[in-house]
């Protein structure tokens, strides 16, 4: 690696006053297992930082908490072992559960942040699917002070977010899940582990009180476009109708054309459209049993 | 910036080292503190031949800057077993024939003592789950994992 500064500030006000008084070409830093990655080998996709500002210890960024009426407060610097490992999450959250837990290795899992998977934006980061669709909000502190945006506003492109120098993500905000509602997560990588996601699905329903119409319905992409997407069309095809195979097999046609994957060594356009079906349909399938379950 | 000081606990031993904010903690360990049990195989996190545990965390070194472990105890290859013997981890490790080269294995050993603290007596998946950040070119990991099991016996887990 090249030369390049470091801070270690004792807290969120503190970051941000460094990223003010040094200026241009700094950046947050959290595990590190993306960045420094890519300050090694190259593959980032802004210039190299003349110094880094260390935001893993940060106790606003560390939260982790349930927070009656208003859900659950997710700090950015928390890593994904400790999102798998945490009850809250596996029993409201599932699918944030099963992103979590195919993050690289046991290694990799107890460095990376949530926060980190999201800013670094790959396409096929495993915890953004499952927050689209738990109706994740990003909380953002800058020099212009707070934003709170929905996460769907946040990805730009591929290693690219909204983000301006200066900003930090601070949180992640998701709502209490419905009643009858679950959501589920699925990759498919040929390992099952130490792999990046080819396709990745997510998805959450939330069933009427009968049980039997679906109310509320979201699914969200990854590795088949620029960045994480909703598939918006398929989620319409399933509110209001009964929660029936037939009804999930529509949804998951309309999810293959909203996708538009590219091929790459990982898996080609056509076939990734293909998994884009076949998983769409298996994901609503899992999360409507669970949702039953409830 | 001039180097900074940081001062860490390594097996037990505390050490002050002066370090480039660019430094991993694999090279601080291995180059500066001289303890060159850990390997480094990738230096991009994908292999845990450079397998430590930091505060408790297992990691892979060679993506943790050093700065980062200002104030952290560390255990590596050199902590788990050494001069006084072997640790039973090791000792399954040769008497099912699960080292080859030998370059992953301290990574493997750390990784394998990490996770029989936590979980004493893992399944074969358990186990393959936790060793999945461990590369080996040599043995096909059968005799590994067999040797984690054994371990874990020879330990009463
Ligand atoms: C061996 C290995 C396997 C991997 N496997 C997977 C996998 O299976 N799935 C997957 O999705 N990813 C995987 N990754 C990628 C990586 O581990 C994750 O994306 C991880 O979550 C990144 O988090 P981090 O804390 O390490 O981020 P860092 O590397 O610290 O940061 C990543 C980017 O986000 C920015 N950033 C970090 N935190 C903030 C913040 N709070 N505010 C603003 N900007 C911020 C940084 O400036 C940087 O650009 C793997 C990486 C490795 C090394
Ligand atoms: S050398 Fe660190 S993971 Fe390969
Ligand atoms: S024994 Fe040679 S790499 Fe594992």
């Amino acid at each position: 690696m090249r030369p390049f500064s470091y801070f270690i500030p004792a807290s969120l006000q503190e970051a941000l006053a460094i990223f003010q008084r040094e200026g241009e070409g700094g950046r947050p830093i959290a595990g590190g297992t993306d960045l420094v990655v890519q300050l090694k080998e190259g593959g980032h996709k802004f210039p190299y930082p003349r110094y880094l500002v260390s935001v893993r210890r940060l106790p606003e960024l560390r939260r982790l908490e349930w927070v009656e009426g208003e859900g659950l407060r997710l700090g950015a610097a928390v890593t994904m072992a400790e999102i798998e490992a945490s009850p809250i999450v596996r029993e409201r959250y599932l699918a944030l559960a099963e992103g979590a837990r195919v993050v690289g290795s046991r290694q990799t899992a107890n460095m990376a942040t949530v926060g980190g998977n999201l800013c670094n934006a790959a396409p096929s980061a495993d915890t953004a699917p499952p927050l689209l669709v738990l109706g994740a909000k990003a909380r953002i502190l800058g020099p212009r002070g707070e934003r709170l945006l929905p996460l769907e506003e946040f990805f730009l492109g591929p290693g690219r977010t909204v983000l301006e120098h200066g900003e930090v993500l601070v949180e992640v905000l998701l709502p209490p899940p419905l009643p009858r509602s679950a959501s589920a997560y699925r990759r498919h990588t040929p390992r099952q582990c130490m792999d990046i996601a080819v396709v990745g699905v997510a998805a959450f329903l939330a069933l009427d009180e009968a049980g039997e119409k679906i109310a509320e319905a979201r699914i969200a992409l990854g590795a088949v476009a620029p960045t994480p997407i909703r598939a918006h069309r398929a989620e319409a095809l399933l509110v209001g109708r009964p929660a029936s195979p037939e009804v999930l097999g529509e949804a998951a046609l309309m999810a293959r054309e909203e996708a538009s994957p590219i091929s790459d060594v990982r898996g080609s356009a056509q076939f990734r459209r293909y998994l884009v079906g076949v998983m769409t349909e298996a994901v609503l399938e899992e999360a409507l049993s669970r949702a039953r379950g409830r | 910036m001039p180097k900074q000081l940081i001062r860490l606990v390594v097996n037990g031993e505390g050490h002050e080292v002066a370090v480039e904010p660019w430094w991993s903690l694999l090279h601080v360990v291995r180059e500066v503190i001289g303890l060159t049990g850990s390997k480094e195989g990738c230096g991009t996190g994908d292999c845990g031949a450079c397998s430590m545990i930091v505060n408790g965390r297992l990691v892979t070194s060679c993506i943790f800057l050093a700065l980062e472990a200002d104030g952290a105890q560390v255990t590596t290859i050199e902590g788990i077993g050494g001069d006084k013997g072997l640790h039973p981890i090791q000792q399954a490790f040769v008497e099912e024939g699960a080292v080859q080269c030998g370059y992953c294995i301290p990574g493997m050993i750390v990784a394998a003592y990490d996770l029989l603290r936590q979980n004493p007596r893992p399944t074969l998946e358990e186990i393959r789950y936790a060793l999945a950040g461990n590369l080996c070119r040599c043995t096909g990991y059968t005799k590994i994992y067999q040797a984690v099991l054994r371990a874990a016996e020879m330990m009463g887990g």
